[in-house]
């Protein structure tokens, strides 16, 4: 018993440190001193400066357009990715794509970016809105293939034969059989996406060149620049933001498992 | 069946082109470029000179030191976490802060380790006096574990939860101390999450200039941030190429190293 509460202590240490610098965040962003300490009073002066800065919420629609528009297109490219890993019948041929693939995930982000820097350079394309979305959904696509190639290899290949058996083409084997029993993974993939896309700081960094900017990007070169309260005011803004996408990611993949267990029966 | 499976294969083939093969193609071929544009050798030679070798020696060590420091803390708290009654929900907690913004995260530590932040007000009021923290090795390392630490917890906590509880309880039966159980049994048998851990913190510990940008101020300097002046600041683009060569392969090294899973 006394081990254990030990343990728990240990565990309680670990939770204060991990949580102590969002706390920390949000609650000096109603700090009406101006600093990160000593702790003046309330304001909410931080938040309407940050609903009154025009440049601030331009940055914060293009990064939710960029986010958006890349989840959605490495998507479809990544579940396209999936099914291309799945039909290949060569165990080898599999692993050299599955490897292929991977070499992106485990890339530090420096790699990456400065690689597409390179590459988009080389290819003329101007660095700002389209360079972002392209190294987002490039960077994206691998991380959907992950998420939906289990769901793909969960489903009895039998399936597909007595469809076609049925008389379906694959049109109808594709968006009748195949698509609805790995609806889950695709839901995973595109949060996946999104949240790598919202939080991408350093590939960004690299490829935006300047009069385009992204929300971690301008959070940097804010905070290079010293404690400003309003950033503290929008990371309160955007840890709401989080929470609400976790728990959405969280009833989805709930949902998915549960008509999954359906599926089963 | 055979020109379905092309259908798919195509666009992804196209993207792995584009995407994987051609980026690091490029990195390898600007290598060979001096800032002029002339073809060269230099940047590999330069590379080899002391300046650039201290550099990677430091760098390997900041990253070995943020590797270590994570293990040591996350390794406890997910077996503890294993021991817990709502461990999916407490492990879901563990994450949570991973999808706060890293940046914002690392903006919350110039508060903290200010002069007059929490981390000083704490030194003060146990005796120790007001300490520079910001800009400092130590600082960088602290604030390194501490965005690490999650990455570490949940590969090693999937690897406890597939441990069969059965060899603890026959090695336990069969005479063995606690902390032979552990390191005869438990250890080498989460010894895959322990990898995968270490493969999913030390390359990024090489290679993140945000942090030591911010924290460090200049004294850190890691590859990361070499890359990233070179290719940036300096517009070296063949001697930021030529580091990122050598992240590449050291990347390559530490995955085949931590690799070998199932």
């Amino acid at each position: 018993m006394r081990r254990l509460t030990w343990g728990n202590a240990y565990l309680l240490i670990v939770f204060i440190i991990l949580y102590t610098p969002i706390v920390y965040l949000l609650v000096y962003s109603f700090n009406s001193g101006g600093t990160m300490h000593h702790f003046q009073g309330f304001t909410l002066e931080w938040y309407k400066e940050v609903f009154q800065d025009t440049r601030l919420l331009m940055i914060v629609l293009n990064t939710l357009i960029v986010a958006l528009l890349s989840a959605l297109i490495s998507t479809v490219l990544g579940v396209i990715g999936a099914l291309a890993i799945y039909y290949v019948k060569s165990r080898q041929v599999k692993n050299t794509l599955l490897t292929f693939n991977n070499v992106l995930i485990v890339s530090p982000d420096v790699i990456i970016g400065a690689s597409f820097l390179i590459l988009f350079t080389l290819a003329g394309i101007k660095l700002g809105f389209v360079s972002v979305l392209l190294s987002h959904i490039a960077f994206s696509v691998p991380i959907v293939v992950l998420m939906v190639l289990p769901k793909l290899q969960e489903m009895s290949p039998t399936w597909i034969d007595a469809a076609r058996d049925l008389g379906a083409n694959e049109w109808h084997i594709l968006t009748k059989v195949i698509l609805p029993f790995i609806t889950p993974g695709i839901f995973a993939g595109f949060f996946m996406a999104l949240t790598y896309s919202l939080d991408d700081f350093a590939v960004t960094f690299f490829v935006t060149g300047n009069g385009f900017s992204t929300l971690s990007v301008e959070i940097y070169s804010r905070a290079r620049q010293g404690i400003s309260l309003s950033i503290n005011a929008l990371s309160t803004l955007l840890f709401l933001l989080t929470i609400f996408l976790v728990a959405g990611y969280y009833w989805i993949s709930q949902k998915g498992s549960r008509l999954y267990g359906m599926w089963k029966k | 069946m055979n020109s379905v499976r092309n259908v798919y294969l195509f666009p992804y083939v196209v993207w792995i082109v584009l995407c994987v093969v051609a980026p690091i193609a490029l990195i390898v071929y600007d290598s060979f470029f001096d800032i002029e544009g002339h073809w060269t050798l230099e940047n590999y030679e330069k590379f080899f000179t002391p300046v650039y070798l201290k550099m990677t020696l430091s760098s390997f060590w900041y990253a070995f030191l943020i590797t270590l420091f994570s293990l040591l803390i996350a390794y406890p708290t997910a077996y503890l976490l294993t021991k817990t009654k709502h461990k999916q929900l407490w492990l879901l907690m563990i994450i949570l802060p991973t999808w706060v913004n890293l940046l914002l995260k690392v903006y919350a530590f110039l508060g903290i380790f200010g002069t007059f932040g929490l981390a000083n007000a704490v030194l003060n009021a146990i005796g120790v006096g007001t300490k520079q923290l910001l800009f400092t090795d130590f600082s960088f390392v602290f604030v390194s574990v501490y965005i690490f630490i999650p990455f570490m917890v949940l590969p090693i906590f999937n690897a406890l939860e597939e441990l069969n509880p059965s060899l603890v309880d026959a090695a336990r039966d069969l005479g063995a101390s606690a902390w032979t159980t552990f390191r005869r049994v438990v250890f080498p048998l989460t010894l895959d999450g322990v990898k995968a851990g270490c493969q999913a913190v030390f390359i990024p510990a090489l290679s993140l200039f945000m942090i030591t940008r911010l924290i460090a101020g200049n004294r850190v300097i890691t590859l990361g941030t070499a890359i990233e002046e070179h290719f940036l600041v300096t517009q070296d683009w063949g001697m930021g190429a030529t580091i990122a060569v050598f992240l590449i392969m050291i990347m390559a090294f530490v995955v085949v190293l931590t690799g070998n899973r199932r």
